[in-house]
């Protein structure tokens, strides 16, 4: 049957039933940002009711490594507030239908700029098959192959988390790595100048003063 | 039906969203291996002062959408309309920056201040749409299954060369401080024993000079 043949109406609900058979499955979404100090960033998603999701967050350059986060949910209703975290992770369930809200804040920081990495997952992964009628059994190869995609899938959440924690030792390595060569350049023209001014200095203290004297004097 | 779902799926993934200012430059930033594809999606909404809510689409309205590679060379800066998709595959592993800033020449637009961007980066494995690879290739389910699994090991194997490669730029860096923190000692240590030398010769010859001494 050509889709183009289908009148308006029906298209309609054909789209609405398509509409009805997504909405248990979302993607997530992954984001690194900067988020500059005395900053905040929110960010938004409509979730339905009875969506498992999970926040994570995990700081990845800057100061202390700290970041306030808050995630609410469509009422305005906290579900997870900490201060000053590194990393974290949280799972819910959406108990109500609408936009929730999770903000990442900066601040508490005067000065320094954080980069702070989120992954929010809502719900579950869309299947590989549209068409899949989910009732029917899987195979034992096709159950094999979804365990391994799992599994897989770990291994890439823990290749990021752990390439996010090596990033954070690399760029305190290179700070240290310049800021040693700027000190020590410094800390020698320091030297060398404070060595000659207090010659100069005492040199001063012992100079002629016996014509400014008897001018005083007279 | 395939067709329909791909359409909708266009749709569906525009999820997050956040709101940006008028001149606000937004940046993400992604740290990925090389050849690695990333595509960006994104959907801007604007707030409409008169019904109070935004508007689902706005004609007129551009995103111009700026992308550095890791040694901070422009690869993509390109003017994108409301709705926009941007694609890009890595040539050198590291830190890709991606930014976003709203370049509407309507300034009037912009009197309630706000907008909101929905937007999507896919990386490396995830930008596969596996229905379809199904569809083009002809591939049964196991074989789509067996392409997926293959896809993500891929995947994993670039992200181990990547983290091999940054290992031995952190063992340079601190080996490079390491020599740094060495030989400055050691200089610092020269030039305070010299200075302390030539202070107590001159004083010595300037005070015999003086008769002082």
């Amino acid at each position: 049957r050509d889709w183009a043949t289908l009148s308006a109406w029906q298209l309609v609900l054909v789209q609405v039933l398509w509409a009805y058979l997504l909405c248990g499955w979302t993607f997530g979404s992954e984001l690194t940002f900067e988020l500059p100090d005395n900053a905040k960033q929110c960010f938004y998603e409509d979730i339905t009711i009875g969506t498992k999701c999970t926040l994570e967050f995990q700081v990845v350059t800057g100061g202390h490594y700290d970041v306030d986060c808050r995630l609410e949910d469509a009422d305005g209703t906290v579900l997870y507030k900490e201060m000053k975290k590194q990393y974290d992770s949280f799972t819910f369930t959406a108990a109500k239908n609408g936009t929730y809200k999770f903000c990442f804040s900066n601040e508490f920081s005067t000065f320094t700029h954080k980069t702070v990495y989120f992954d929010f997952q809502v719900g579950e992964d869309p299947p590989l098959f549209p068409n899949e009628n989910r009732v029917t059994a899987l195979t034992q190869m096709e159950s094999a192959c979804v365990s391994i995609h799992e599994a897989l899938k770990s291994v890439i959440d823990y290749q990021t988390h752990f390439r996010l924690r090596e990033a954070q030792g690399r760029s305190r390595a290179e700070d240290l790595n310049t800021r040693v060569a700027f000190w020590s350049i410094g800390e020698a023209l320091i030297l060398l100048v404070v060595s000659i001014s207090q010659v100069v200095l005492l040199r001063s203290f012992f100079s002629d003063r016996k014509t400014t004297t008897t001018r005083v004097g007279s | 039906m395939l067709k329909a779902f791909s359409n909708y799926k266009a749709l569906n993934i525009y999820a997050l969203y956040f709101h940006i200012g008028e001149t606000e430059k937004k940046c993400f930033i992604e740290e990925i291996p090389d050849e690695t594809m990333v595509i960006g999606k994104y959907r801007t909404q604007l707030w409409d002062k008169q019904t109070g809510s935004f508007l689902p689409a706005t004609p007129g309205l551009g995103m111009h959408v700026e992308i550095k590679d890791p040694d901070t060379k422009i690869i993509l800066s390109r003017q994108y309309g409301s709705d926009g998709r941007f694609t890009f595959t890595s040539h050198t592993p590291g830190e890709h920056q991606i930014c976003l800033h709203s370049n509407s020449t309507k300034m009037a637009l912009f009197a309630g201040g706000k907008l909101r961007v929905h937007l999507d980066i896919q990386v490396g494995e995830h930008t596969n749409n596996y229905p379809e690879i199904a569809a083009k290739d002809k591939l049964t389910e196991l074989q789509l299954r067996a392409r997926q699994l293959l896809d993500q090991v891929e995947q994993i194997q670039k992200e181990q060369n990547y983290q091999r490669y940054r290992e031995e730029r952190f063992r340079m860096t601190s080996e490079s401080t390491n020599q740094r923190v060495l030989w400055w000692s050691i200089a610092q240590t020269l030039i305070l024993i010299v200075t302390g030398i030539w202070q107590m010769k001159h004083l010595k010859s300037f005070f015999e000079a003086k008769k002082l001494v």
